[in-house]
């Protein structure tokens, strides 16, 4: 599960963890008030304006409605104008911001809108460094990883300077340890005050990351100031999601707006769904065969419309609502089930289908390839039903005629 | 022969709830010798099994079958008891990581755990603490593993599979029944099905799984199927280039899933440009691996492995 910024800001200050000041905005009112308490606070009318979304590369992100306007904006008006000047910029970029569409790398083209704002102090800064805690699946522990080249995508850095990434595993049986945070502080450059600043960070964040079960935390840029402090200016976290029973407080940052409205729907009926661009609808009992299913309809030329996994025990009622998650998009001109019975039997399914259809209506060719447990006995419901079905022998079949009758 | 499994394996339940129960229940009819359960709060009693023999299972049995097997507080009591070397974990998540280190440490060999949804640091947690111990670990949020017609672990359906030569190994569970389904269309039986299961922390890897069917002198070649997401396959690969004797087929799963989204399985995501199945691919074609280009065509990728080695 992921969180916004300010929200990971907000967590970071409870555990003593330095960020910058701010506070967030949903209103233009809201942000310019946000300016004249962080001017009396700070005693400095530098902030910057960042816009709120779940998605990376805002900074370089522009805006639809206002094309020269990236997502994230420093506003100096403050250092000759004042605090006036300053609040009249933000009042501007607020209006602006809130409400538009917020396209980044990683938004895809249809963007991101933006309702919230969060209004930070402006840092003097010295150094821009990146971090981030996250699990290396082939040692099966958490990592630190650091990297002097701070503001530029982990990525980039590791297929253009590999030599730059700091790695160091964290013993779940002793968490990072003084020498592993100094041997991280030390690569990254830091001495004098930040040097302790750096490792008091380090231990602090990675004991965060392991108490909170997150699945990644991303500080980048960390900034060493121009008076010696270590601090986040960025923070990307996400929750690991079996955890979350855990953790009601961060349960409660959830933002629903940011979710796809069906696979909110979905995940309430602890169904696996994700939407996709095509044109397919399926319906799959397992996540390894829903992928292959989804594979298998390119392959032959369609286009999926979605990733569901109804999963090993799925009811009657599960798989109507299945049904209808995938008939109200309307993208979808097909449907293919695909079902292997191994502990959900052919016939549950079979009688699912069937109430579903009833239920829902069907105004778009229906595929279905049953194989496994009790595989004759759902052939039979679905032949007894008068159902508009096409049987499929196995599961190319299956794909080759739903796109056909898609065509 | 076999791997990890067979006719003498002595299995103990961990975790005798409702799930526990109804698929022991199918072991018991499949001929799986289980021999006790560990459930706290149900300890001191007994719990009975009687149905219909699966006769795709242990060849020679009767038509039915009635088994009273004993449940007890601790699995070091359980192991006194009845000499179990082998448990299955039907625990909830937020137990189950518990429950495996408890097996570790009463010296079961092997820890297949079924458990989906087991919080990842939890089983950071269990893996360290397993470390230093002789013991495997299979899973979890995996079907199991099953030697036809002699043990049967986990949730997998029994009677699609047929004793033979070939080892399967995957991340997935119903996708192994649609390989098994297809090896046994193609005549093909197997040695032993492992599912390792499709979270990005788990025992048994893919490496482990080849050396063990490598070594088996009954395995007379590997299907692998993978899916998207971490290393594994790769890491398959290079050790298939460097050691492994017999052919191995391989379908990997996920080559139309966008970056970033998890797909069903905890572990089935591309981050960072990571994970791809298009990496996995070029991986495995470059160690000689012949790979099913869609997913019904991974019996006959086996078929055509095994002629042409």
């Amino acid at each position: 599960m992921k969180i916004h910024e300010y929200q990971a800001k907000a967590l970071m200050k409870q555990r003593g963890i330095p960020v910058p000041e701010g506070e967030l905005a949903t209103t233009v009112d809201e942000a310019v008030g946000a300016v004249r308490h962080l001017s009396d606070s700070m005693g400095n009318p530098v902030v910057v304006v960042k816009s709120q979304i779940h998605a990376g590369g805002r900074g370089k992100g522009r805006f639809k409605e206002h094309p020269e306007l990236g997502g994230v904006t420093v506003v100096l008006e403050g250092v000759d104008g004042g605090i006036e000047a300053a609040e009249a910029k933000v009042r501007e970029l607020a209006a602006q911001m809130l409400g538009s569409t917020l396209v980044t790398i990683q938004t895809g083209d249809e963007g991101k809108t933006v309702n919230r704002i969060y209004i930070e102090q402006g840092i003097d800064i010295a150094t821009e460094l990146y971090l981030s805690v996250l699990l290396d699946r082939s040692t099966s522990r958490n990592i630190v990883m650091a990297s002097t080249e701070g503001g530029t995508e982990i990525e980039v850095v590791a297929e253009e300077t590999p030599e730059k990434i700091i790695r160091e595993e964290i013993d779940p049986a002793f968490g990072l340890t003084d020498f592993q945070a100094k041997r991280i502080a030390y690569g990254l450059g830091l001495e004098g005050d930040a040097l302790g600043s750096g490792v008091r960070f380090l231990k602090a964040i990675t004991a965060f990351a392991v108490d909170m079960d997150t699945d990644l935390v991303e500080i980048n840029p960390l900034v060493v100031t121009t008076d010696g402090r270590v601090m986040a200016l960025d923070g990307k976290m996400s929750f690991e999601a079996n955890a979350l029973y855990r953790h009601p407080e961060v349960l409660e940052l959830r933002d629903v707006s940011e979710e796809d409205p069906s696979e909110l729907r979905a995940k309430e009926r602890e169904l696996s769904f994700i939407s996709l661009d095509g044109s397919i609808g399926c319906m799959v009992n397992g996540a390894g065969l829903a992928m292959a299913t989804m594979d298998i309809i390119k392959t032959v030329g369609g286009e999926p419309a979605n990733f569901l996994d109804v999963g090993g025990g799925a009811d009657k009622d599960q798989i109507v609502a299945a049904f209808k998650i995938i008939t109200d998009d309307p993208n979808v001109k097909g449907i293919f089930i695909n079902i292997f019975g191994g502990i959900m039997r052919c016939d549950i399914i079979a009688n699912g289908v069937v109430a579903a259809v009833e239920e829902v209506g069907l105004e778009v060719p229906l595929v279905v390839r049953l194989e496994g447990t009790n595989v004759e006995l759902g052939k039979q419901i679905i032949d007894d039903s008068d159902l508009n079905v096409v049987s499929a022998t196995d599961m190319k079949d299956g794909a080759i005629k739903i796109v056909e009758l898609t065509k | 022969m076999s791997v990890f499994v067979n006719k003498d394996t002595k299995v103990l339940v961990q975790g005798m709830g409702k799930t526990g129960r109804f698929h022991t229940d199918k072991a018991i009819a499949y001929g799986t010798n289980m021999v006790g359960a560990v459930h706290p709060s149900k300890a001191g009693r007994t719990e009975q099994f009687i149905g219909e023999t699966d006769h795709s299972g242990v060849q020679g049995r009767p038509d039915t079958y009635d088994v009273t097997i004993p449940i007890f507080r601790t699995v070091r009591e359980a192991v006194n008891v009845t000499g179990a070397n082998a448990s299955v974990v039907y625990v909830p998540p937020p137990f189950a990581a518990d429950a495996i280190m408890e097996a570790a440490e009463a010296g079961v060999a092997l820890i297949i755990t079924v458990t989906e949804g087991i919080p990842v640091a939890d089983m950071v947690m269990a893996k360290r603490y397993l470390e230093d111990k002789d013991v495997r670990l299979v899973g979890p949020n995996c079907p199991g593993v099953i030697t036809p017609q002699a043990c049967k672990i986990g949730i997998m359906p029994g009677y699609i599979h047929t004793p033979g030569t070939i080892g399967v190994v995957s991340r997935s569970g119903t996708l192994t029944y649609e390989a098994v389904h297809q090896l046994t269309l193609n005549g093909l039986g197997q040695t032993t099905a492992i599912g390792i299961g499709g979270d990005p922390v788990n025992g048994t890897d893919f490496v482990d799984a080849l050396k063990a069917f490598n070594d088996d002198p009954d395995t007379e070649g590997v299907i692998m199927i993978g899916e998207i997401g971490g290393t594994a396959e790769e890491e398959a690969a290079e050790w298939i280039k460097a050691n492994m004797t017999k052919p191995v087929a391989a379908f990997i799963a996920g080559v139309t899933a966008p970056p970033g989204k998890r797909m069903g399985h905890a572990g089935a995501i591309i981050s960072g440009g990571m994970g791809t199945a298009e990496a996995k691919i070029a991986a495995l074609q470059g160690a000689g691996v012949v790979i099913a280009p869609t997913p019904t065509d991974m019996g006959s990728a086996m078929l055509e492995a095994l002629s042409a080695s």
